[in-house]
């Protein structure tokens, strides 16, 4: 069993203490144990600069240098039958070493193998676009645009997908807050009733569970109601909650549960 | 002669009832509340739900409109993101008034579990709210005696010019 921790005030703290924590690897095998992986690294070397490969989950992982990208995914596509992009993307290494690592997932359904091919690129470098060889990238580096700042030189719509035109920054950034930054924040406000409208709307609250019972500007107590902005005593008197008035209403009938039968049997 | 006397104010004489006009325009306002769909996420489902068969959201007299001009009533059903908040403002503009919302769900009220930089923080952000349904989704039956909540605000409601539009500043 897990040893026990005290779990005063938890939800003030995050649950990993260490926000840096950095799982275990998953372990790596030599490229020999699979032949058919041996056969396409082989292939690959014989044409571009390899700088590491190896096995790890039953998928072989290759580390080119950038400018090849292009190149070893068309021969990837074209010889060695892995005809699928399934996905790609980026990993945000600036912190670290001031890089971003690409990774192009593919798949070959003949050989029933995948294979992932890495790079690095510095911050602010282009990559050249794989659009050309695979549809599946058009979509993808708009996205890698859109959430890391990469731009796909030779792709024809280089714009953002998820996030409007006029957005500011890359939200999967390490260095972007999860919350947004200022402005995040502000989008909506600014653009549709100006900066001006700021003060009176107010700040976000950002704490769904937040509820304060003596507010009663932004809550109202439930069979409690009172007028917004009344001073909260604790002696409110109790208002019954009905969806109808007393009196009834002009040509409706409301539902008398005295008068009303529930039928018991089913067979009646 | 006059054996047809008719005491006109009286049940059972002439089909005439008298009222005031502000019960009048109320009770037809407040039973064709026309809904706009606005099915913005999971919640939408359960609008839906509450517009089919089984729970038969025409016995109110509310039927979803598609579109904002022939609608009273905004169900904001769902998480409202931030790029798509100029939009739900233009449709709240485009609908005549007197015009309603009700935020259905928690991500609609607060922006619920999405404590993120791409969600709105509360649909109040951006428009007028009338009522907000709790629940992450509400039920079909809270989404319903909301709307009965409704129809009782706005039968509390004068019914003339008198009654100023809502706006959020």
């Amino acid at each position: 069993m897990r040893a026990y921790t005290p779990k005063d005030n938890v939800q003030a703290k995050p649950y990993y203490t260490d926000r840096f924590y950095i799982s275990p690897q998953v372990p790596k095998e030599a490229i020999e144990n699979d032949a058919v992986f041996a056969a396409d690294l082989a292939a690959i070397k014989a044409k571009f600069e390899v700088s590491d490969a190896y096995i790890q989950v039953g998928q072989m992982v290759v580390y080119i240098h950038a400018k090849n990208n292009y190149g070893v995914l068309e021969l990837l596509r074209d010889e060695l039958e892995y005809t699928q992009l399934t996905e790609m993307s980026a990993i945000d290494w600036l912190a670290k070493e001031n890089k971003f690592e690409i990774f192009y997932q593919m798949l070959s359904m003949n050989k029933r193998k995948r294979v992932r091919i890495k790079m690095f690129i510095e911050n602010g470098q282009a990559v050249n676009s794989v659009n050309e060889l695979f549809r599946s990238a058009d979509w993808s580096e708009r996205e890698m645009f859109d959430m890391f700042g990469i731009e796909a030189n030779g792709h024809p719509f280089m714009k953002r997908i998820l996030l409007p035109y006029d957005w500011q920054g890359h939200p999967l950034l390490k260095t972007y807050p999860l919350e947004g930054d200022e402005f995040a924040a502000w989008y909506e406000i600014d653009k549709i009733y100006g900066k001006e409208a700021r003060d009176i709307i107010g700040p976000e609250l950002r704490d769904p569970a937040r509820v304060d019972r003596y507010d009663s500007e932004r809550f109202a107590r439930l069979g409690f109601e009172v007028p917004k902005g009344t001073v909260i005593t604790g002696h409110e008197p109790k208002t019954e909650q009905s969806y109808q008035e007393e009196g009834g209403v002009f040509m409706i009938k409301k539902f008398d549960k005295k008068s009303s039968v529930v039928i018991d049997d089913p067979q009646r | 002669m006059a054996q047809h006397k008719i005491n006109y104010t009286q049940d059972g004489g002439l089909p005439v009832a008298l009222t005031s006009i502000d019960k009048i325009v109320n009770w037809g306002r407040s039973n064709s509340l026309w809904a706009l769909t606005y099915g913005l996420a999971c919640c939408g489902i359960e609008m839906m739900a509450s517009g089919a068969s089984r729970f038969d959201f025409d016995r109110y007299g509310t039927i979803f409109r598609a579109s904002p001009r022939q609608a009273d009533v905004m169900i904001v059903a769902g998480t409202l993101t931030k790029k798509h908040a100029e939009f739900i403002k233009r449709l709240y503009d485009q609908m005549t008034e007197p015009r309603w919302v009700i935020s259905m769900g928690s991500c609609a009220n607060t922006g619920g579990m999405f404590n993120t930089y791409a969600t709105v923080q509360g649909v109040d952000r951006i428009i007028p709210v009338d009522l907000y349904l709790p629940g992450c989704a509400p039920r079909p039956e809270t989404l319903q005696y909301g709307v009965m909540l409704l129809q009782k605000k706005i039968r509390a409601n004068k019914a003339g010019n008198a009654q100023k539009p809502k706006r959020l500043m």
